[in-house]
């Protein structure tokens, strides 16, 4: 074995690669709970991936034939309906674990110099993630696939002059149909997953380089022993691989649980309307995104009002796209000198939980019917979620803070 | 602090999900997919009123005879009118176009019915029917306001003569013993030849066989949910054991 290991290492540095991003990868010692999530999206990514290839095997990319083809995988194919609930419940299941490691990247400042491209990177992955969610949720070509379709792709018809043109182009249609599931089928098993790993590893390699950012954001590095190892490191294998372990085991229990007993999510994870097949003639009575999405959709349709002669969607898709453009400038927002949540003055600490109690409320009120009501609350929750970014430079500056320890606590 | 934050958020998503459905009062209807009599009249009845107009184009009959246990010859002798093999889609030879012209818009395919509008829906509407001489069909039904079907169970069910009380439900006077709304429909144009006790258990049967259609693989499911859910549990406890063997040295 160690022939082989080093004949190998004589040609392509293996043992070195291991040991910089595992066995010799110094990770703060007090990692708490949050810091579980980047490795279950790694575990998402590669259930999304295998469970894909073999959905891939038995579906059918045609207008005549999707819908027909998920059911045949779901009663005809041999373990067919585990493969699908597995993909479908991991896209949700993705989605939690990365706005969950996004959170604890506001709460800890992992954003912060050095961290601005792991950041960029996240947000890149996160971008590319939505597209991915998005393409997919067409494939089943069910009612609400087609006519979530059908509103995000108009979506891009509400800018000037080149709207219309641009969304034809993207739909290669007049309206969603048979051409528009075949490119999005291609984009949605090779284009975006090959994007999304070359982005992973991108995020890890800018992550290891910098190295881990911790609960109390101090530098290990600055504290190192003679070997030249911090004192608060540890090898990131095997104290957070086994570590790791045991979020996997408490992500799986909650996961199969939902796998197993509640697939559809009470029409959360799994639409309603998906189990008809897709009708052109048909616009169902409440068309809503996946819940991922309705943040944004709710921020979308806040937007009410024309402005400049130009129609209020198009200003609904500006404000919406600028709230996700907004987070890629986020390193350079926090001007706090300290980087954890624990550190920083109560401006901050209530500026951070009105941001995610509006993004929650956002979520909410983007799944259900709009009334007067929900879109003046939506209208305040929107200027909310944007004040956060916003006004960041001054609330960090302004507010005092508290000293940070030499070493980790904890 | 943080654990609480931790767990408001694991909490937060399910609570998420019980959005209420639109429409007016439904008769719940909670569907047992292990009751096999239930599912095999359940079966029966479709195959004698539904199957005519509706299809069920995703679904096999080998499978539907295989979950509810009803010998292949047998099945093929009684339930399958339209000469197709016992391993074929149950699709059936009314003409899409056809059948358009006929009820305005063609019979849906009813495979997945029931998650698309829910086991009370469909319970309640196949109870819901009742005269209407304004529609072109002379029936009208509560749940589904102008429908295009007419109401094929008459011979079972009889007609109502009044709009049928869906979504009030049964109760006991507690003075006299009286039970009231024991019938959905207070009074018939029509008589039946089933009473109306008889026929809810029939529409439960039918629905209740609809269900199955919609997610066959729902008992298999959560049967083996329960073997995954303890192997997690079992290698949560060697992982945790392992963590701490590790940890010790950090600590």
């Amino acid at each position: 074995m160690n022939k082989l290991i080093n004949w190998v290492d004589e040609r392509l540095p293996i043992v070195d690669a291991w040991n910089k991003h595992l066995a010799k990868y110094y990770a703060p010692k007090n990692f708490n709970v949050w810091y579980f999530f980047g490795s279950l999206a790694m575990l998402v990514l590669v259930n999304q991936l295998v469970t894909g290839i073999w959905l891939t095997m038995s579906y059918n990319p045609s207008a005549e034939g999707a819908f027909a083809s998920v059911e045949y995988i779901m009663r005809d194919v041999e373990w067919g309906w585990l493969l699908r609930y597995l993909h479908s419940t991991g896209a949700s299941a993705f989605f939690v674990v990365v706005y969950l490691h996004m959170f604890r990247g506001l709460m800890y400042g992992s954003y912060q110099k050095p961290r601005e491209l792991i950041w960029i990177f996240g947000m890149l992955i996160y971008l590319v993630l939505m597209a991915e969610a998005f393409m997919g949720y067409l494939l089943p070509w069910g009612q609400m696939s087609y006519w979530g379709a059908q509103v995000i792709v108009n979506l891009f018809g509400a800018i000037p002059v080149i709207g219309e043109d641009l969304s034809l182009w993207i739909r290669g249609d007049y309206l969603i149909s048979g051409i528009t599931l075949n490119r999005f089928f291609a984009l949605h098993v090779v284009a975006l997953p090959i994007v999304l790993l070359g982005l992973v590893v991108l995020h890890i390699l800018a992550l290891h380089e910098v190295g881990s950012n911790n609960p109390d954001g101090i530098d290990i590095k600055k504290n190192k022993d003679e070997n030249g190892v911090p004192k608060d490191g540890i090898p990131f294998h095997p104290y957070y691989t086994v570590h790791d372990l045991l979020g996997v085991a408490v992500f799986f229990f909650i996961f199969f649980i939902v796998v197993f007993y509640f697939p559809e999510m009470g029409g959360l994870f799994l639409e309603k309307p998906n189990f008809e097949p897709a009708n052109n003639l048909k616009t169902p009575e409440h068309i809503a995104p996946v819940w991922y999405f309705t943040p944004f959709y709710a921020m979308l349709r806040a937007v009410t009002v024309d402005l400049f002669g130009l129609d209020a969607k198009f200003w609904g898709v500006v404000v919406m796209g600028a709230a996700i453009a907004i987070l890629f400038v986020l390193p350079w927002l926090d001007k706090s000198p300290v980087r954890s949540i624990r550190y920083k003055g109560w401006l901050s600490k209530i500026a951070l939980a009105i941001f995610v109690v509006s993004f929650i409320i956002l979520g909410y009120l983007g799944i259900v019917p709009a009334t007067e009501g929900r879109t003046i609350a939506a209208q305040i929750l929107t200027v909310l979620y944007f004040l956060y970014f916003i006004l960041m430079p001054f609330y960090t500056r302004m507010e005092k803070t508290k000293p940070v320890p030499e070493r980790v606590t904890g | 602090m943080r654990k609480l934050i931790f767990g408001l958020f694991i909490a937060i998503l399910p609570a998420l999900g019980l959005a209420a459905a639109p429409g007016g009062p439904l008769d719940t209807m909670k569907p047992d997919h292990t009751n096999k009599e239930s599912l095999q009249r359940g079966v029966a009845l479709f195959t004698n009123y539904c199957m005519g107009c509706h299809s069920m184009e995703y679904a096999r009959y080998k499978r539907v005879s295989d979950d509810l246990e009803i010998p292949a010859e047998l099945y093929e002798e009684n339930l399958i009118f339209t000469g197709a093999k016992i391993g074929e889609l149950m699709k059936i030879s009314m003409g899409k176009d056809m059948a358009a012209g006929w009820f305005g818009a063609p019979p849906p395919d009813l495979t997945l019915v029931t998650r698309v509008r829910g086991e009370s829906w469909v319970y309640s509407y196949l109870r819901g029917f009742y005269k209407d001489d304004s529609r072109p069909l002379g029936v009208n039904n509560v749940v589904f306001d102008n429908v295009g079907m007419p109401h094929v169970m008459v011979e079972m069910q009889g007609l109502c003569a009044v709009e049928p009380r869906i979504g009030v439900g049964a109760s006991v006077e507690p003075l006299s013993g009286n039970i009231n709304n024991a019938d959905v429909c207070p009074e018939y144009a029509i008589e039946g030849n089933m009473s109306g006790a008889d026929f809810d258990r029939a529409m439960w049967d039918l629905t209740n066989f609809m269900s199955y259609m919609g997610d066959p693989v729902k008992v298999e499911r959560e049967r083996l949910g329960i073997f995954v859910l303890i192997f997690v549990a079992i290698f949560f406890i060697f992982a945790y054991l392992l963590n701490r063997e590790y940890w010790k040295d950090v600590h």
